[in-house]
């Protein structure tokens, strides 16, 4: 039977983190995201668990580095200027094979910008969230049943290719408060860690965790062999597709500015405008033979974001820039108009042909 | 139902109060010429009463909010004119606190003011929220609000909400659970609290049903 509840955003992260059998968090608080650490606060300790303030962000990501490579299912969350903070943390992360659940629910920036909701930390998540060749898994959720709901998967998919798996947010999707249906997490999958720090008893040889690498031979193999890892995942790249098989004009959107095209579509489609959304569920892996199979039919598209247009250029490559792409993006803070977003259809629908 | 001249509105982490709050200015307006509402949250960084300014503005209820309210500034501050509310008598008050007792804080500097007037406090309680989901972990919470804003509850409001979900079901619901605290603490349930479209359907079993109007935002439309 459905069981609901009225959650924020944050708040259903933290309850699903639980329910995937996370009972290690390490955080930092920083508004939009606060409550998140704040729930973990007050449940943690009852089931058994560590919720654990630490001193900086910096020090709440190499926690989750050791509690990792103890072999527990172990989370920290932040908002976008801590996540430069822990930019290092998840490189080593990386370098280690190590499975982390991370959340960003990003404000706007750069530096301390703003507490208002952004999307400009998609570069830094889906291109360069530390140094060095590696990726994350990305996925966007657009309402706070899917925070629940995905934020389950990242951590099945975190321990079953030992990478970590971001929850990219924003803070509307952090603060709002929408009915989730808990009972749905059912069976949450898990998997063996023979390579976790777990103790030899003096049964087995010792593992070892580490991604310093003395032979550049060693550690080209590695990133070659990770790599690999990394091709598999991008199998599973995901979008949930609003409208599209009939559409002139493909609108890509993640997260609340999705939730806002979807309005607009409908709006453009009494207009006359066959337009139809593509959401990318996986920003990493990037949804690119989702876009190409689009750019075959479709005559041009729109892409609405909160940032200075950044999944734009992914959009682009995707397509091989064989179609026209439209920016209709806000940034510091602020959010697309339901307006905004249909005149960028409209100018998208006066596309010639090509 | 009767009215104080100052009336609280305290609670769980997002049980609904700013929501009621409003609401309840906006109705208080109709039969009081003078109406005041103060947004006494340092806790909440979105959804502010500052939200429902222009609705607030339309219908001749003065709005007292922090300039920092929904800016960038993460500040836990209160405006100073809150003081006009215990200054000037002639005006009705509504006071929407934040969440918990960290919310509820905020008030407890007003305690020696509040002691002098006619003041009405109300508990308002959602057991559809993840913290406050059985009748002892809501009488906990409300015990650390008390502690928190030096205030005694003089009655509860059942809020009980699944948001856009929420069916008249959900609301028949969650009375006994309204019914236990106000049996455990005493507190008479002053309203249950709906929105407008489920009143029709409740209106026959639920007898101090109190009729609200949501915002709404630009994300929130026809996601059905």
């Amino acid at each position: 039977m459905a069981e609901k509840v009225l959650m924020k955003g944050n708040e259903a992260i933290a309850e699903a983190a639980i329910m995937a059998g996370c009972r290690h968090f390490f955080g930092y608080p920083i508004t939009p995201q606060t409550e998140l650490a704040a729930f973990m606060s007050k449940r943690l300790p009852k089931l058994g668990g560590t919720y654990l303030q630490a001193e900086s962000e910096v020090a709440a990501i190499n926690m989750v580095y050791g509690a990792s490579a103890a072999g527990v299912r172990a989370m920290t969350s932040s908002s976008s200027p801590g996540l430069s903070l822990k930019s290092e943390g998840l490189s080593y992360l990386a370098g280690s094979d190590l499975p982390a659940v991370v959340v960003n629910i990003q404000r706007g920036g750069p530096g301390l910008g703003g507490i208002r909701p952004s999307q400009a930390d998609y570069f830094h998540a889906t291109r360069s969230t530390g140094h060095g060749d590696f990726h994350l898994i990305v996925l966007a959720p657009n309402t706070v049943q899917e925070m629940f709901d995905l934020t389950i998967e990242a951590f099945e998919l975190a321990d079953k290719y030992r990478v970590t798996a971001m929850i990219l947010g924003d803070g509307m999707l952090g603060q709002v408060m929408e009915p989730v249906d808990i009972s749905r997490a059912g069976n949450v999958k898990t998997f063996p860690k023979e390579w976790a720090l777990t103790g030899t008893q003096g049964k087995r040889s010792k593992n070892i965790v580490n991604s310093l690498y003395l032979e550049a031979e060693e550690l080209e193999m590695l990133n070659l062999k990770r790599y690999e890892k990394y091709a598999e995942v991008g199998k599973s790249a995901r979008t949930d597709n609003y409208l599209t098989e009939d559409a002139d004009v493909i609108v890509v959107a993640y997260g609340i500015c999705a939730r806002i095209a979807k309005n607009a579509i409908n709006e453009a489609r009494k207009n006359g405008v066959k337009a139809g959304l593509i959401r990318p569920v996986t920003l990493w892996p990037f949804p690119k033979e989702q876009m190409k199979a689009a750019a075959a039919t479709a005559k041009a598209f729109v892409v609405v974001e909160m940032s200075m247009g950044q999944m734009v250029e992914d959009v682009e490559l995707s397509i091989r820039c064989s179609r026209p792409v439209i920016l209709c993006n806000r940034t510091g803070g602020m959010v697309p108009t339901n307006e905004a977003v249909i005149s960028a259809i409209m100018e998208a629908d006066r596309t010639e042909r090509s | 139902m009767n009215t104080s001249r100052v009336t609280i509105f305290a609670g769980h982490y997002g049980s609904g109060k700013t929501n009621v709050a409003v609401n309840y200015a906006l109705w208080l307006r109709q039969s009081r010429p003078k109406v005041m509402i103060a947004d006494l949250d340092i806790v909440n960084p979105y959804f502010r009463t500052k939200d429902s300014a222009g609705k607030l503005q339309a219908a001749g209820v003065k709005l007292l909010s922090s300039d920092t309210a929904n800016s960038n500034v993460d500040a836990p501050s209160v405006p100073g004119e809150i003081n006009s509310i215990f200054d000037d008598t002639e005006w009705y008050s509504v006071i929407d606190v934040g969440g918990d007792d960290r919310g509820a804080f905020a008030l407890g500097r007003y305690h020696e003011r509040l002691l002098k007037d006619s003041v009405s406090s109300f508990l308002v309680v959602n057991m559809y929220r993840p913290l406050s989901r059985d009748v002892e972990a809501t009488l906990e919470i409300m015990r650390e609000i008390e502690t928190a804003a030096r205030l005694k509850f003089t009655g509860m409001i059942n809020n009980s909400n699944l948001g856009p979900d929420t069916t008249a079901a959900d609301i028949i619901n969650s009375i006994p659970y309204a019914e236990e605290i106000s049996r455990e603490t005493k507190l008479p349930i002053v309203m249950t609290s709906v929105t407008r479209s489920l009143a029709p359907e409740l209106e026959a079993s639920i007898h101090n049903l109190f009729p609200i109007d949501l915002e709404e935002y630009v994300w929130q439309k026809s996601q059905k």
